[in-house]
């Protein structure tokens, strides 16, 4: 543990530290925001419904949807 | 493909639901009662579990881990199996949960009346119980996961995302903030210490909130709204947005709670950007679960369920607006340390929380015992009752807040203090302390209203245990063809360890440079470790509750320094384990209570006659007798081993020292009763009271010290 202590004691230029965390995440933000834009709008609106699923009478709907 | 049958348990979430409303009640009764006690200080007079800054954690632990903690089980115990098609992977388990889950809650009941507590808010807990909690929610966990993993469907809906994301933060933030080094079996101290401390506590605290409060229960609505108004969510995509964003974003915000502090100002900063930030993921689950209702107000207007529903995601917005702003700095200067604060959450915990729970309550009774509600009528009276109470609660606390700080703050022409006495910016707010009973107590009511609605639903209907259901099985082995986020959804592993990935890296950017750049926590030659009867004094501090009503953290403002002495300095608290800065002033900051050039400073005898009746020495101080203080003798059997284990976190006593500990306390002690006694006041030196003056008068008195060399060097 000494030496983890140490090293991180003489970490040079800390103070980036938060910048590349904000950018990290920054950058997945962008990724994700893309791939979601991209998402197929009838595969969407299936999962929006999975908790509405049981309250229609046929479970036959959901066996075909999941093929 | 073949349909495979299956079963949902509702004996598990029957359970959690009538737990929840008890421990509600419970939760909110003791919030109650300590409203109470702040108008009418003397109520329970020399009891001691009774009092203020016992019962005060008491009712935070009550109703974040028992009432919202028993709503979350409620809830994920029902839609978890019913979302992924399959039963909870283990029915012992959630045995094992839900029992355990209750068993704390009483060993919390217990132990925190009896004053044994850690003192850091919402983590009061002491090591045996936070043990229990990490192994009890591990239980919970690998019962979440394996259920996901045996699931039926493809993808795993959005209110699973925020389950899973619940367990895996909320178990880091436990741990973290829970490492303590025990003395016995009762008493433990932190490994960290004074400003790094307080930044692991308000990371942890923050996060409490977010973690617990709020994503179990954005689960809660992306499951219960679509099903109340019998249509999807919103937006999808939206959530998927928000879900990431809030997660990643949550984490970092806990510093917010420390501005102005002692805390280096980029670790403030960073907690005001990201706070700001939070505005719009919170916003966004907002606007989903309102605009889910979108063609259905007609219904909005009828049905319980969906006004409860209404008012708690408007109220989660409000208070998410709201938080953010509390995090400017400029505001905070206002808001801290004052009721604005306390009226602020519980918009958050009445509104968001409470309402959520109550229209999942009248949404699943139902459908648990297969019959209607008893009676729409009562139910609609306790939304109103709800909402008023919640805004009768509220909106004085709002105008206490703004008072208490504006008078504070307020200079005459002279450059004097206005309101020199901190009793006048007291009495000035208590009529707004008696409408927030008045409000606590509507809000109560309904709930007893609802009680008896839940029974009399219970009575006519009859139980069922096990609903049926068939599905296709899973096919695992099929290549996957989607992509992206859909794929994702498909390895709850993977989305585990991704969600815990999100987490870890805004708390590692704020912990590793605050822990490990010397910088951040100037030491100061003259600050000292406590003599061993200031530590048992402080360790009764903390056993008290004090810090529930008394900061002890200068903020650097003009007002401040005027009415307190000077600001609180990082290297000042490297001995606080655990730290005291408070969240609230209901009575003064005591950060220099002890410095004898401040305005402040108040001799030994009057402490000893505050104690023993605060009114007797300021007419109309809301503060509590402590007659048991004088009464008690101090317990010095374990004095030893604090100081061994003070010694073994690197507090720097001399050689030994613990072994000469009793008889340094004993010659302290000594010396103060004797000044008490000269004074003509008949006191032993083995009373509570004398320890727990000696750490009062010790207080913020070192950067005063002239001379830089040991006080144990005789010893």
């Amino acid at each position: 543990m000494k030496i983890v202590t140490n090293a991180l004691e003489n970490i040079a230029n800390i103070q980036i530290f938060p910048i590349l965390g904000l950018l990290i995440f920054l950058v997945f933000f962008i990724i994700m925001i893309y791939r979601v834009v991209k998402m197929d709008r009838n595969e969407v609106d299936e999962i929006s419904r999975l908790p509405l699923e049981k309250d229609q009478t046929e479970p036959k709907s959901y066996a075909e949807s999941s093929h | 493909m073949e349909l495979q049958k299956f079963t949902y348990d509702n004996r598990l979430s029957s359970l959690f639901l009538k737990a929840t409303i008890l421990w509600g009640l419970v939760g909110m009764l003791v919030g109650l009662t300590i409203a109470i006690e702040l108008i009418w200080p003397t109520m329970t007079n020399g009891i001691s579990w009774l009092s203020f800054g016992r019962l005060r954690p008491l009712h935070t632990n009550a109703v974040i881990f028992a009432f919202v903690g028993n709503g979350m089980f409620t809830a994920i115990y029902y839609s978890t199996p019913r979302l992924l098609k399959t039963p909870m992977y283990s029915e012992l388990l959630g045995r094992i949960h839900f029992w355990g889950w209750q068993l704390i809650i009483v060993a919390a009941a217990i132990t925190l009346p009896l004053g044994i507590s850690v003192s850091k808010e919402y983590a009061e807990l002491e090591w045996p119980i936070d043990i229990a909690i990490a192994l009890v929610w591990v239980v919970f966990g690998i019962n979440l996961i394996m259920t996901t993993v045996k699931r039926r469907v493809k993808h795993i809906y959005v209110a699973i995302w925020f389950y899973i994301a619940t367990f895996v933060t909320v178990a880091v933030l436990h741990i973290v903030n829970s490492i303590n080094l025990p003395v016995s079996f009762f008493k433990s101290y932190p490994v960290y210490a004074g400003v790094q401390d307080a930044l692991v506590q308000w990371w942890y605290g923050h996060n409490a909130v977010a973690f617990f409060l709020t994503t179990p229960y954005l689960g809660l609505m992306y499951y219960f709204i679509p099903k109340a108004a019998n249509r999807p969510i919103y937006s999808y995509k939206l959530s998927i947005i928000h879900f990431w964003a809030l997660i990643f974003i949550y984490i970092w915000a806990g510093p917010h709670h420390l501005l102005y502090s002692a805390l280096p100002d980029w670790a403030q900063a960073l907690g005001v950007v990201f706070s700001i930030m939070l505005i719009a993921p919170s916003w966004g689950g907002m606007i989903n679960g309102l605009l889910t209702l979108r063609g259905a107000w007609d219904k909005v207007r009828e049905d319980p369920v969906l006004k409860m529903f209404v008012v708690g995601v408007t109220a989660y917005g409000m208070a998410t607006f709201e938080g953010p702003m509390l995090s400017l700095k400029s505001v905070n200067a206002i808001s801290h340390f004052t009721d604005w604060t306390i009226a602020h959450v519980h918009i958050g915990a009445l509104g968001w929380n409470g309402m959520l729970t109550f229209g999942m309550i009248y949404w699943l009774l139902p459908r648990l015992y297969k019959t209607k509600l008893f009676s729409i009528k009562l139910a609609n009276a306790h939304f109103w009752l709800a909402t008023t109470g919640m805004l009768f609660f509220a909106i004085p606390l709002y105008f206490a807040g703004f008072t208490q700080s504006l008078m504070w703050k307020e200079f005459t022409e002279e450059g004097f203090l206005k309101y020199p006495n901190f009793i006048e910016t007291v009495t000035q707010i208590l009529p707004m302390y008696w409408i927030r009973v008045l409000g606590g107590t509507l809000y109560i009511t309904g709930v007893i209203l609802m009680i008896y609605n839940a029974v009399k639903t219970i009575k006519q209907g009859s139980f069922i245990p096990e609903e049926q259901d068939e599905a296709p099985a899973l096919d695992i082995r099929k290549p996957n063809p989607d992509k992206g986020h859909r794929r994702l959804e498909g390895k709850p592993v993977l989305f585990t360890v991704l969600s815990l990935v999100a987490i870890l890296i805004g708390g590692l950017v704020e912990f590793i440079p605050m822990f490990m750049i010397k910088s951040n926590v100037p030491t100061i030659a003259s600050v000292q470790p406590y003599t061993p009867l200031e530590l048992e004094g402080r360790d009764i501090y903390i056993r008290e509750g004090c810090y529930t009503c008394h900061s002890q953290m200068i903020r650097p403002f003009r007002s401040e320094v005027e009415r307190y002495g000077d600001y609180t300095k990082a290297g000042e608290t490297v001995y606080d384990r655990p730290f005291q800065f408070g969240s609230k002033r209901t009575g003064p900051d005591l950060a220099r209570e002890g410095v004898k050039t401040s305005r402040n400073y108040k001799p030994d005898a009057w402490h000893y006659n505050h104690f023993m009746s605060p009114q007797k020495m300021v007419a109309e101080s809301i503060m509590p007798p402590y007659p048991w203080i004088i009464e008690n003798d101090l317990n010095t059997s374990t004095t030893a081993g604090k100081i061994r284990a003070m010694m073994k976190l690197g507090v720097p006593y001399p050689d030994g020292f613990d072994t000469k500990a009793l008889d340094h306390l004993q010659k302290q002690a000594n010396q103060i009763a004797q000044g008490l006694r000269d004074g003509g006041i008949d006191v032993e030196d083995q009373k509570e009271v004398i320890a727990l003056i000696a750490y009062i008068q010790r207080l913020g008195t070192d950067i005063h010290r002239e001379s830089n060399e040991s006080i144990f060097s005789e010893n």
